[in-house]
């Protein structure tokens, strides 16, 4: 699918108002195709996840191959393609963090939710993901709880975080 | 991430730092890094805020800083006009708290710096600013000779006169490979280019233990700025792009901030210090791919696509970003700048020894007590970073190894503990400079559970483009799980040996060519720790968990 430079200009897939600030993202980066990366952002950002719906959209907006938006939005680890838990858990999994035990907090998480790294718990809850590293590395080992960073960790700890959610 | 439906709390009213008219007596100056940040250095912030105020100290500043260093001893409060710095003042600690305000107001307190190894060792050039200025304030920035380098070089110098000092300097690149950044400079300016050039700032900070760029461009993101300002002026670029990880929200945020400011005080964009010389500066953001850091992977990236790197020639430096020369350099060396041009070259190169001159800024992390961001010259010794200015391990551990240079780096023993830490001292070790990640291991940590640990970072991050890194680092992998498992036989080590020597030298970038690197340091330095794996089927640090031979026959995976 490409897009002739005169072709009207591409509608959302939904009728949802969100999709307003992907709009203006869109055109404040003047609908650019190596503005890709940063429309994807915003479109995680609101959306939370990136469908199909709008992998289409996008590529008819900037003018880009569907094949190639699909191409960025599975090589980055940084963008998911399903929806996420109503909170997430990122655990740190940088060097620093690993030989401080990230791995422990990771089985804690598994024996507990029942969850492995890029799960989420059956009632949508909570989604469990990996970093590289956060560059969190002197308060190994770090978890991120909901945008929140916690340094110095324990199993009990983040169990104890976990449920109180 | 912001997840959808997710309602953010309601914001606080910002409150704004406390700067008196007249003279000050004396400043807290509170750390915003991301470390302290998580530490809740903003509450701090607000509660001294308000006992100065309540104790009515009005010639007492109150500021939010940078990195102050010392992570691992957090949340940081520096009061430098007594050169003495506050550590664990934790959010809700009255006692903690009033100590500040009583040192603000004239007591005692606090550590000495000046006498304190872990600062007394240290020379900032780099981390000049960092932990002394707003980071969201351009005028701090300012008050400190902030843009002045630029100015000089834009008014008083030719672009080949900049050229000059940065070679002279002998700073080399920050980001790992040690490239002469004179050298590099000199290519891109000379290469004509009637459609423009560029220059980018390599923020893509993915090494696993590092995270000088992090804070850098946290606590000082101006003088990256003015840094990518001055490199524009000497190859002849008008624009620049910083890269920054999609995992250092608030590196952005700041970087944002400072664009913005430095553009509204007229600092960045046209004609800058009225001269015909204009620089404008966009951030791209990443979104988590390691290889992004290798060169033209990153020009991929900025470009909009997938993030793979291509063969080399051309460089960026003749065809780059949108197949215009491109200068790139990593963020420690843009910041290093300001300052060889302000206090020039002669200056630095006496800083450093050997071919390694200059400092380098390290991130101590692992099992060593004072964890932080620390800046030293070049040609220290490990056993002084590790035990002088880190202050060795905690809880008695005994020292095991250093780990440097992340994922395409290497594991140095105690008996290279008094090895000068330069670029060819590392090398010769088995090891690189890296961008400055600095991981301290005690005798509790196998090294061949590291070294699998690295392949596994590698082996997910390969970006499958090229054959021997897709495919090596996959079996790779599979021979040292097999190995921490005790299922390996001595010939499987001898098969791992030859296929790290294959992808060593086929590989189409430093992240395939570089990933053996932690096996090589580990079997030079620790063999022994992989023959009692194989021989004996033990794990001499109790980390990896050996099964039993007979299930591994059972089900079709030994007997080879």
């Amino acid at each position: 699918m490409t897009v002739a430079a005169d072709a009207p200009p591409a509608s959302p897939p939904r009728d949802d108002k969100r999709w307003r600030q992907v709009d203006v993202r869109i055109r404040r980066l003047g609908a650019r195709p190596d503005a890709l990366i940063e429309v994807l952002h915003t479109v995680q950002e609101v959306f939370g996840y990136l469908d199909d719906d709008a992998l289409s959209y996008v590529s008819e907006a900037l003018g880009v191959p569907p094949s190639r938006v699909l191409g960025v939005a599975t090589f980055y680890s940084h963008f998911v393609r399903k929806p996420q838990g109503e909170h997430t858990c990122v655990v740190c999994m940088g060097t620093a963090c690993y030989i401080n035990g990230a791995g422990a907090i990771l089985n804690r998480i598994h024996d507990t939710l029942g969850i492995d790294a890029g799960g989420t718990t059956p009632d949508g809850r909570i989604s469990l993901l990996r970093a590289r590293c956060l560059g969190a590395c002197s308060m190994a080992p770090a978890v991120v709880v909901d945008d929140e960073v916690h340094g110095r960790i324990s199993p009990d700890g983040v169990q104890q975080m976990l449920e109180a959610l | 991430m912001t997840e959808a439906g997710t309602p953010t709390p309601a914001r606080r009213r910002r409150q704004e730092p406390l700067i008196p008219d007249g003279p000050v007596r004396a400043s807290a100056h509170v750390c915003m890094a991301a470390g302290c940040l998580s530490m809740q250095a903003d509450t701090v912030f607000d509660s001294l805020c308000e006992r100065v105020t309540a104790r009515g100290l009005t010639d007492v500043a109150v500021k939010r800083v940078g990195c102050l260093g010392l992570c691992a001893a957090g949340p940081l409060v520096a009061v430098p006009e007594k050169g003495r710095i506050y550590d664990h003042v934790a959010a809700g600690d009255e006692a903690a708290l009033d100590g500040v305000v009583d040192g603000l107001a004239g007591g005692e307190g606090g550590r000495p710096t000046a006498t304190d190894p872990f600062f007394s060792h240290q020379v900032k050039v780099v981390l000049e600013h960092c932990g002394r200025i707003d980071p969201e304030r351009v005028e701090d920035y300012v008050a400190v000779g902030g843009y002045e380098s630029l100015t000089k070089a834009v008014t008083t110098m030719s672009p080949a006169e900049v050229l000059g000092e940065v070679t002279r300097s002998g700073i080399r690149g920050r980001g790992g490979a040690g490239y002469p950044t004179g050298l590099k400079w000199t290519t891109v300016a000379k290469t004509d280019s009637p459609h423009g050039k560029y220059v980018v700032c390599n923020g893509d900070e993915g090494d696993p233990g590092a995270f000088m760029d992090r804070s850098v461009l946290e606590s000082s993101p101006q003088q990256v700025l003015e840094g990518m300002a001055i490199a524009g002026y000497a190859v002849g670029a008008n624009q620049g792009y910083v890269y920054v990880r999609a995992e250092y929200p608030l590196a952005v945020k700041r970087l944002t901030t400072a664009i913005r400011q430095a553009e509204h005080a007229g600092l960045l964009g046209p004609r800058i210090a009225d001269t015909s010389f204009g620089f404008d500066v966009e951030i791209r953001i990443g979104a988590g791919a390691f290889v992004c850091g290798e060169e033209t992977a990153l020009i991929a990236s900025i470009e909009g696509g997938r993030g793979t790197p291509r063969p080399r020639p051309p460089y960026p430096a003749a065809s780059g970003l949108w197949g215009k020369p491109t200068l790139i350099n990593n963020v420690e060396t843009l910041a290093s700048i300001p300052a060889i041009i302000g206090r020039g070259a002669e200056w630095y190169s006496a800083i450093g020894s050997g071919k390694s001159l200059g400092t380098k800024v390290f991130a101590l992390a692992g099992a060593v007590v004072n964890t932080g961001l620390i800046e030293v010259p070049l040609g220290l010794t490990l056993r002084e970073i590790v035990f002088d200015i880190g202050g060795g391990l905690p809880g008695g551990g005994k020292f095991k190894a250093v780990q440097t240079g992340g994922p395409s780096g290497g594991c140095m023993p105690e008996s290279l503990l008094d090895m000068s830490v330069d670029y060819e001292s590392l090398a010769q070790a088995g090891s690189i400079m890296g961008s400055g990640g600095m991981i301290v291991m005690d005798q509790g940590t196998c090294m061949v559970d590291v070294a699998k640990f690295f392949m596994d970072f590698c082996r997910e991050e390969s970006c499958g483009k090229c054959v021997p890194c897709r495919v090596g680092t996959t079996q790779m992998y599979r021979l040292l799980d097999r190995i921490t498992r005790g299922l390996a036989s001595r010939d499987e080590l001898a098969e791992l040996e030859s296929l790290a020597g294959m992808v060593r030298d086929t590989s189409l970038c430093g992240l395939g060519q570089g990933s053996p690197n932690p096996v090589f340091s580990t079997l030079r330095y620790f063999r022994d720790e992989y023959m009692a794996h194989i021989d004996d089927r033990v794990c001499p640090a109790g980390v990896c968990k050996m099964e039993p031979r007979e299930a591994a026959v059972a089900a079709g995976e030994g007997g080879r």
